[in-house]
């Protein structure tokens, strides 16, 4: 039972997937355009100059003092923690607060995506200026060019607090770095590299140190000088050297591309042939930009709607974001990092290397109760009128319009019918149906 | 965060399809459990098994720790444990200073430890190496796992596996059967007044795409699940202290044994083990963990009249290399040991103990297989033929 056009179902569809959510009048706005020309606006607009930018700047952090010593005090090694997470959550807060209140969410989506792809955790950094910065690298590169953005987490503090490159030398190398790369942000897991790669790959790492304002540098006499064969090449690599053989590798073009893949258009990968015109759109010039363009416009996607179960963060921001529910009290920033907490997605606090997980594994019977209570409380803080104002008969058609829901299933429209009455849970029942929690 | 581990290696399972878990699993309901346990009690002194997985790769050398090989204190001069330090097993080998438990199950004779556990070419990849494991399958992917064969092998009874949690891992998975799921977490029920559009909303429709599908049926688990917790009552302290994940699991399952539900296998897991720098306070702290978790439980277990023939499997996807690196840290290796445990086990120790000079590459050589392991326990504890999980020509190394 659709209330609008499959092609106003189809853009609301891609909105969903370019951002956190989407209204009815901004897909309406989108659909007049047509899908070619969202995307495009979209990619092309400036993150900098959206509105809902500028009003929510990004925290500037002092750098930490140095760390207590082992002499330290209890209250001394206390208050130094507390300042840390005192940081991070003001970094956290303002993450939320930036995804909520831009006008064009496509950038900070992205960020979200290739802040899962080089998956680092604020639990073991600590920082909040590394992880700031590594935040700003990732929203500065992320059309660009894979290698200057690849490059840039390879030698960035966050990462290499992260993954232990600080303590890499030539001493006796730590493969953390090295192997992580390899298998998660560049080649791929069984993509032709060894163990042996991996290790002369992790000597090639060797030497790089992190000052404690965020600088990093590398200290030559950390650094092995030795000669290493990576993937078949026998030079004296370093960082540099060892990001160009990785990358070089064609099997590294089609994993990066098959990963944008999964994490923006399909829970599961693309067929051959979609992989390889997203290959074709990358490049030799590995470009963000024409790839990311390329997945959004694929037939592959567009003809396999509701083929995501949306992320905790895309859900629970799209709701905020469409009922218009001012999170800019402390109070409900809490109540927001609570439910991301329990639901398993908190930014800037990835699981493990690999990110977060995908797909249905979201809907664990656990996290259903989470999101119908975290909704029953954000719908009561939200602007409901649209659905308020309309008539009982038509409010179930009313809120798929406001939360951007083209058509409910007979299903849905049924579970929906007995709550017209009540439109704080109307609205909070209808941001849990199966229509709004996959894109 | 373990239930974050979890479904991690459930995703980067390349056999195991995304779809069809969540909506395959069976939760299932404290009271259905006890209906369970009143209707087909399970028979006293039955087999039970009790998985626990240590996701991360556990450090083997400084858990079963080779104090008395000179090799062992050159390759880690800042890591390696004193002599003094070690719970001596035997003149060579001890446990770590963190398993007082497991080091009093030794002396009992209740602790089997297979050695120099793997598979022919280890993978030292964290994802795929935890998916050889669990599906018992080191050549190629496979989209089903072990006790998920079994499952499928042996009948329709949904609760023969419960997994603690409500994702499940990939080796509960079978083509037919999965394993039932009993949610670990506690708070945050729905409201009361939006359970009967739960309900309605986990109805299927005809036009539902397998993602929506999936959201129908993660709502027909819950509306039972949620029952589930204010009559288990999980949440208080157990003995292993405030905090302790897999204290937490082994409670729900000891409570389950004790109530004679008819499972015969439990799936619990730990995680954090991937210790590449300041490893040994990380590990020492993740090993008491362990050994206050099983302590207990076994304690509890073995004056059961349900649980007293119950077995404890504890693992992890692969050891540490032999040498420290430079950051007080290990890097991914191959073989480590198993931990075998309970009552029924015949202690001692199972399997050659690797050489730490003659290695492969600078990792151990392994000396046992660990589908011998699962052979031995589906034989044995469980009574059944072990070939669907692990296939034919395996050894029988008889600890139990």
């Amino acid at each position: 039972m659709s209330a609008q056009s499959a092609q106003w179902i189809a853009t609301a569809r891609l909105l969903r997937r370019m951002g956190f959510g989407a209204s009815g009048s901004q897909i309406d706005a989108a659909t007049a355009m047509g899908p070619a020309t969202y995307i495009d606006q979209a990619l092309a607009s400036e993150p900098d100059r959206d509105p809902g930018a500028a009003s929510t700047p990004m925290p500037q952090f002092a750098a930490p003092e140095s760390p207590p010593g082992r002499k330290a005090t209890t209250a001394a090694r206390r208050q130094y923690n507390q300042q840390l997470n005192q940081q991070m959550s003001e970094l956290s807060d303002w993450w939320l607060s930036r995804m909520a209140a831009v006008q064009q969410p496509v950038h900070e989506k992205l960020t979200l995506l290739w802040h899962n792809h080089f998956a680092t955790s604020a639990r073991k950094v600590r920082v909040a200026g590394w992880m700031a910065a590594q935040n700003q690298k990732l929203r500065t590169l992320k059309l660009g060019d894979f290698h200057t953005l690849a490059y840039a987490m390879l030698t960035d503090a966050a990462m290499l607090r992260w993954l232990d490159g600080q303590l890499n030398s030539a001493k006796a190398a730590n493969e953390n770095l090295a192997r992580e790369f390899m298998e998660l942000f560049a080649l791929g897991h069984g993509n032709g590299y060894t163990e042996a790669d991996v290790r002369n790959g992790a000597r090639a790492l060797t030497g790089w140190r992190i000052r404690r304002d965020g600088q990093t540098f590398v200290v030559p006499i950390r650094h092995d000088t030795g000669s290493k064969t990576l993937l078949g090449t026998t030079t004296d690599l370093d960082a540099a050297g060892f990001c160009d053989t990785v990358l070089a590798q064609p099997n590294s073009a089609r994993f990066v591309a098959g990963r944008l893949w999964q994490q923006l258009a399909s829970d599961t990968p693309p067929s051959d042939q979609t992989l390889d015109r997203l290959v074709g759109a990358y490049g030799p010039h590995r470009d963000l930009r024409t790839l990311t363009k390329a997945v959004l416009t694929d037939d592959e996607f567009t003809n396999n709607p509701a083929a995501v179960v949306n992320a905790p963060v895309e859900w629970l921001i799209g709701v905020i974001r469409t009922l218009q529910v001012p999170i800019d009290t402390p109070d409900r920033l809490k109540t927001i990092s609570a439910a991301l907490k329990i639901l398993g997605q908190q930014p800037f606090y990835p699981p493990d290397v690999g990110g977060w997980p995908r797909g249905q594994v979201w809907l664990s019977t656990a996290s259903a109760g989470v999101r119908m209570q975290a909704a029953d409380k954000l719908a009561t803080g939200g602007d409901l009128s649209r659905v308020e104002q309309a008539s009982p008969g038509d409010r179930v058609d009313a809120v798929g319009y406001l939360i951007g829901v083209g058509g409910w299933s007979d299903r849905t429209a049924a579970a929906l019918k007995p709550l017209v009455g009540a439109p704080a849970q109307l609205v909070a029942a209808a941001v849990n149906t199966p229509e709004y929690l996959t894109s | 965060m373990p239930e974050i581990n979890r479904r991690k290696f459930l995703l980067a399972s390349a056999g195991v399809g995304a779809a069809g878990l969540l909506s395959g699993t069976v939760a299932v309901t404290w009271p259905e459990l006890r209906r369970a346990a009143i209707e087909r009690p399970l028979a006293e002194g039955s087999g039970v098994l009790v998985v626990v997985t240590l996701y991360g790769g556990n450090d083997g050398i400084n858990t079963v720790i080779p104090y008395g090989d000179n090799a062992y204190h050159d390759a880690r001069p800042e890591l390696a444990y004193a002599p003094v330090d070690v719970l001596h097993l035997d003149d060579q080998l001890g446990l770590n200073p963190a398993c007082k438990g497991l080091a009093q199950l030794w002396k009992d004779q209740r602790l089997a430890i297979v050695r120099g556990v793997s598979y022919p070419q280890p993978d030292h990849s964290h994802f795929r190496s935890m998916d050889i494991w669990q599906t018992a399958s080191p050549v190629e992917p496979v989209r089903t796992g072990w006790i998920g064969r079994w499952l499928d092998a042996t009948g329709d009874d949904p609760l023969r596996a419960l997994n603690i949690g409500a994702v499940l891992p990939p080796m509960a998975v079978g083509e037919k059967h999965t394993a039932a799921a009993l949610s670990s977490r506690a708070n945050m029920t729905s409201p009361a007044r939006l359970a009967a559009t739960m309900t309605a909303l986990g109805a299927d429709d005809p036009h539902d795409t397998p993602a929506m599908a999936a959201v129908c049926a993660a709502y027909r688990a819950t509306a039972s699940t949620e029952k589930t917790f204010s009559s288990l009552g999980t949440r208080r302290a157990v003995a292993g202290g405030k905090g302790n994940a897999l204290a937490t699991q082994l409670d729900m399952v000891a409570k389950c044994v004790k109530a004679a539900v008819p499972t015969r296998v439990y799936l619990a897991q730990l995680g954090g083990f991937d210790t590449h720098a300041d490893e040994r306070s990380t590990q020492q702290r993740l090993l008491q963990t362990l050994d206050d978790a099983l302590s207990w439980f076994l304690r509890e277990m073995a004056t059961d009249k349900y649980g007293k023939n119950l077995v404890v499997l504890a693992y992890s996807e692969f050891g540490r290399r032999v040498r420290a690196n430079a950051s007080q840290g290990t890097d991914h290796g191959t073989a480590g040991p198993v931990f075998v445990a309970s009552r029924p086990v015949k202690g001692g120790f199972y399997g050659d103990e690797p050489s730490l000079t003659d290695l492969d590459d600078g990792d151990l050589k392994p000396t046992s297989d660990f589908r011998d392991i699962y052979h031995t326990l589906l034989s044995h504890t469980i009574g059944t033929d072990p070939t669907p999980s692990v296939g034919a020509g395996r050894r029988d190394l008889a600890f139990v």
